[in-house]
């Protein structure tokens, strides 16, 4: 093409580039598991990162990497930015051991939320599984924000142990704002009283509409396809059931090509898709 | 200078004299050149840097220059490197001390069809997005392109069926097209005013009927020859259907994951991010360097790779190609250079591949197959 056809982007000045972070510095740290830490964190320049929930940044620190992480924050509290991580390689491991006053490189946010006010009118149901419930928290809290706008909201909560489970105080003060919530674990010590299981196992019985309902799923992805196939055989719409997808990504804004599914870039198009969009793809061996 | 009818007609040191122009403008000019055995495209100054007199034949998993018999400056097919790396480099610094890269306009010279769409086709994955990326936009600000008409496609070209070539039909400055019978010259057509001052100022003659005639002539026995091509029609829900297929094991059990079909296809356009720095944190760097969906590494995520198998990977890329471009950037992601196939070590041919998948079959033992259109 010739000089006439490109448009010209303001290049010049860095703050145009889409992949240079913006400095956040880290307030507090919280363990919220042996492998699993929420750290509060803080725009060094004062703007407030305004997110959608479901939405994720790339988060990392120069030198050791960068990776997308989900916000677990309020959608409704945009100046602290919060996010819950879990330490599974090199970069996470960087991030869990930053320290409050450290300084980390933030982009975003990224990506399509959960769209929650689309379920007003009805019930909502969180199907999550393991870390899967950090990106659901803002969906939860966007709900508590507009709670009389939704009749029954269920979160239905699966980690691998009890000592696996996240937010413990939390949930049992979203049982006071009247959601329902039922944690299920894989593997329970002796003697442990709660019940022991699938995830997938509690969406025949829990209580809601399924015919008028919005689900949103978090969490491995075999986990949720499990949990998307029991939701839709209990007759909620499969476009009314939304999955948070994960693959490799390196820039987040479509032009790296890692974390395509076929014709979609989930870190555009997704995270947040409907099961209807999604479901062929993910039955796809190695897609 | 008045009004004149294009094409006109370049001697050939009226080509000397457009590299000789745009290097004063300040434009690097890039260009076709031998090196090591093979052609790339790198910086040259004169004509004399130029594969002149030199031929090429091509084959799955094989590349060899011959001399010609004659003083063509553009009698071979696509070299073995596309332009990519001038707007996209295998390596840059995202973050951190570098080089520090003030691009700045370059000039390219003899860039073939096929290789002008793959351009168009980086425009539209990393230009023509929400999210533009700043550094390609940057380096490809203010680029002119001497466009050349292939007159000798190779035996792995197949821009004629995918209708990106033989003749560039848009996004040229000027547009070339050798003659060699009966004179060896060009005849020249501008594609913008630059294009039309660096005519003027290179002097070109009118073109006579029979040089029009000539250049046509040639367009068409180049088109004429360009045997494989694969079947459009469908290719897109072919793919979408054949993701079950078991000849994806068969080729990845020949497919060594080496990446070079990435590598050296014009319009891969994949990056990855690598940060690096030294034991105690000093000299911190992002970095962003080309990466190939052949690796396991792409895919990986905690726990493991999505896609483990070879045959996987071969069958991302294929389907990226030919059908989810189509999807993401509304035209096919492939232009028909037959790079792949050339410099694939195991031989791999795309079309043969494709015409296998889509249930086409080949006639035993001719591995130049493609889908039905035609034999090798
Ligand atoms: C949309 C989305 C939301 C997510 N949300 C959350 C969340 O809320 N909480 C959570 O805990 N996890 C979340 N994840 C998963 C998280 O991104 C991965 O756990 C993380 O990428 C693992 O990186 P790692 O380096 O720690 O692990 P590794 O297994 O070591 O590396 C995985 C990837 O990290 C990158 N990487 C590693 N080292 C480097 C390096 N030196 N330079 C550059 N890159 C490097 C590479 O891309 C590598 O492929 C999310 C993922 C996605 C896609
Ligand atoms: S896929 Fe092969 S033939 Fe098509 S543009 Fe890429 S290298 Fe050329
Ligand atoms: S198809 Fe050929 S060039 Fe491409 S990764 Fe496989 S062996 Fe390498």
């Amino acid at each position: 093409m010739t000089t006439q056809e490109v448009p010209a982007p303001s290049a010049a000045d860095p703050s145009t580039d889409p992949m240079r972070p913006r400095p956040f510095r880290l307030l507090a740290h919280r363990f919220d598991t042996d492998d699993t830490v929420t750290v509060r964190l803080e725009p060094v320049d004062g703007v407030p990162l305004a997110f959608e929930a479901g939405q994720y940044t790339m988060i990392g620190m120069l030198g050791a990497g960068e990776v997308p992480i989900s916000i677990s924050g309020d959608p409704a509290v945009p100046d602290l930015l919060q996010h819950t991580i879990r330490d599974v390689g090199g970069v996470t491991h960087a991030l869990v051991r930053a320290r409050p006053g450290d300084l980390v490189g933030v982009r975003g946010p990224y990506g399509r939320g959960w769209s929650v006010m689309d379920g007003a009118g009805g019930d909502v149901v969180l199907v999550a599984g393991g870390i899967g419930l950090a990106p659901l928290r803002p969906a939860l809290l966007e709900i508590l924000a507009h709670r009389h706008r939704f009749g029954r909201v269920v979160v239905l909560y699966g980690a691998r142990t009890p000592a696996d489970i996240l937010y413990a105080d939390t949930l049992d003060s979203w049982r006071s704002d009247g959601v329902d919530v039922a944690e299920i674990v894989d593997y329970g010590p002796p003697g442990y009283r709660g019940r022991v299981g699938r995830v997938t196992t509690l969406v025949p019985r829990a209580g809601f509409d399924p015919a008028n309902t919005l689900a949103l799923v978090c969490g491995p992805e075999i986990m949720m396809r499990y949990a998307a196939a029991a939701l839709a055989d209990r007759g909620v719409p499969p476009g009314r059931i939304r999955l948070s997808l994960e693959r490799n990504m390196k820039c987040g804004i479509g032009l790296c090509g890692h974390c395509q599914l076929r014709e979609l870039f989930i870190c555009t198009d997704g995270p947040v898709l409907p099961w209807s969009r999604v479901e062929a793809l993910l039955r796809v061996k190695e897609v | 200078m008045g009004v004149r009818a294009y094409p006109v007609v370049l001697p050939v040191d009226g080509v000397q004299k457009l590299i000789d122009l745009l290097r004063g403008r300040g434009l690097p000019v890039v260009g076709p050149t031998p090196r090591d055995g093979v052609i790339v495209h790198a910086p040259i100054t004169s004509l004399a840097d130029l594969p002149t007199g030199t031929g090429d034949d091509q084959a799955p998993g094989r590349y060899r220059l011959r001399a010609r018999g004659d003083g063509a400056l553009f009698g071979y097919a696509v070299p073995a490197s596309s332009w990519k790396h001038l707007f996209l480099p295998p390596r840059e610094v995202l973050l951190g001390d570098g080089p520090a890269t003030d691009p700045v306009p370059v000039a390219l010279f003899g860039v073939r069809s096929c290789d002008l769409a793959a351009l168009d086709l980086h425009d539209r994955a990393l230009l023509r997005r929400p999210a533009v990326d700043v550094r390609y936009a940057r380096r490809r600000q203010g680029t002119v392109v001497v466009a050349v008409t292939c007159t000798e496609p190779s035996a792995m070209c197949f821009c004629a069926g995918l209708r990106t070539g033989p003749e560039p039909s848009a996004g040229y400055d000027v547009r070339l097209t050798e003659l060699t019978d009966g004179g060896h010259r060009f005849l020249a057509v501008p594609g913008t005013p630059l294009g039309e001052d660096l005519l003027a100022e290179a002097g070109w003659d009118p073109a006579a009927a029979r040089d029009v005639e000539a250049a046509a002539d040639a367009v068409r026995d180049a088109a004429g020859r360009m045997r494989r091509a694969p079947r459009l029609d469908g290719l897109r829900e072919d793919l979408y259907g054949a993701a079950d297929l078991p000849h994806w094991e068969q080729v990845g059990s020949r497919c060594l994951a080496c990446a070079g079909c990435t590598l050296v296809c014009p319009t891969c356009f994949c990056t990855t991010v690598e940060d690096t720095s030294g034991v105690r944190g000093e000299d911190a760097r992002r970095i962003r360097v080309w990466d190939s969906c052949f690796t396991a590494a792409f895919s990986y995520l905690h726990g493991g790779s999505v896609r483990e198998s070879i045959a996987s990977r071969y069958r991302q890329w294929i389907t990226h190609k030919f059908a989810t471009w189509t999807d993401q950037f509304g035209v096919l992601g492939c232009v028909g250079c037959g790079r792949c196939t050339t410099w694939c070590p195991a031989g791999i041919d795309l079309l043969a591949e494709l015409a296998a998948v889509r249930g086409l079959s080949a006639p035993p033992g001719d591995r130049r197959v493609t889908d039905g259109t035609e034999t090798g």
